[in-house]
């Protein structure tokens, strides 16, 4: 068994067999694996905004989806993964609380998992698997040496994906 | 007015949020303690300048399950109020609410409680918001108290979130509760907006 790497809120980190990674209590931020089947490089990210260009301060850029999956993927072509074998899988991106409204920034779920969409389809890598939207928290797991990603969700069974 | 830089904050401006802390939860606890005829301590409000990496860890960790409660302020002071309590101390206050009475001995939350809860959260928000509002001189209007039980990682993505726009750190007044028991526990935390946060610190003269 392997350790377990701990992915914090607006960060990112990246994982060999026989470890693991994981980020814990994904609410409406995003959680994005990037992963080379065949060489077994993976790395992931949890992006809470959708768009650094809008916002003044963007030092972290983990914060992001734009340049946080930029930046994860430049950290696992770096350990060795291959370019055209990335697949990637997301979850996250709910709405916590059942706003009645229209109010733009309470639908941010919605619009980091576009965001993170339209990035990864920038970069020519094909979304395999999410659980995305609805309106409850997920905590997730990915383990490189099998390729798979568990979803926990509260009073829910495990998912994998 | 003036301006609040997270990262330069001095101990005048940490004083002064921290005793809005102190006034706010002290009217809101009071509430509650009379709300549940039960006696309900707090403690010394904290002011807490956090990393997001650390905010999930806030209340027992980011998996813990909590039970949220969120009111969006506008008007004079714009953000958000929360009030957060362990899901199994939020069942005890529903409890002590309904006067020992409980509509199932299960670990999930009936109609009845649920509505109860959100009744406990709009009563001491509100009680939070009018003692600062009077303190400060300033009009605050709140949204209906909307609520979501889950882990507090992702409960707490959402204030998170709205700091994440202005900067990589959060600001929080945070205030523990809880009965000699230790049955009844929980935090409020009011996240004003950055200008909001100069806004009061001028309404009070800094």
């Amino acid at each position: 068994m392997g350790t377990m790497i701990k992915v914090g809120m607006a960060d990112l980190n990246v994982c060999l067999p026989p470890d693991s990674i994981t980020t814990l209590g994904l609410g409406s931020c995003v959680g994005i694996v990037l992963y080379d089947p065949a060489k077994k490089v993976s790395g992931m990210a949890h992006v809470m905004l959708p768009d650094s260009s809008r916002i003044r301060n963007h030092e972290n850029v983990a914060k992001f989806a734009d340049t946080g999956i930029q930046e994860l993927y430049n950290r696992v072509i770096k350990l060795g993964a291959n370019r055209s074998a990335l697949i990637a899988k997301i979850a996250g991106g709910a709405q916590m609380f059942a706003f009645n409204s229209n109010n733009e920034m309470l639908k941010v779920g919605i619009r980091n998992v576009e965001a993170v969409k339209s990035k990864l389809a920038s970069l020519h890598i094909p979304v395999v698997a999410e659980d995305t939207g609805l309106n409850y928290g997920r905590t997730i797991e990915f383990y490189p040496e099998n390729g798979s990603l568990l979803v926990k969700s509260v009073g829910k069974p495990v998912k994998t994906l | 007015m003036a301006e609040v830089k997270l990262d330069e904050m001095n101990h005048m401006q940490f004083d002064v949020l921290r005793e809005i802390g102190n006034i706010g939860a002290g009217n809101a606890t009071t509430a509650l303690s009379q709300m549940l005829s039960a006696k309900i301590d707090m403690k010394v409000p904290k002011i807490d300048l956090l990393e997001f990496k650390e905010l999930g860890e806030l209340i027992g960790g980011a998996e813990n399950i909590v039970v949220g409660i969120l009111l969006t302020l506008q008007d004079d002071i714009d953000g958000m109020m929360m009030f957060l309590v362990e899901k199994k101390a939020a069942k005890s206050m529903v409890k002590l609410l309904m006067g020992g009475f409980s509509t199932g001995e299960d670990e999930d939350f009936s109609e009845m409680e649920l509505s109860a809860m959100q009744e406990i959260g709009n009563i001491i928000a509100g009680a939070y918001l009018s003692s600062l509002s009077a303190l400060t001189n300033m009009k605050i209007t709140s949204s209906v108290p909307y609520m979501a039980i889950d882990m507090a990682g992702a409960i707490l993505s959402v204030p998170a979130i709205e700091f994440g726009k202005i900067s990589d750190k959060a600001l929080l007044i945070e205030t523990e509760f809880g009965d000699v028991g230790e049955e009844v526990n929980g935090y409020f935390i009011l996240i004003p907006t950055l200008e909001s946060y100069g806004q009061i610190l001028t309404s009070l003269g800094l």
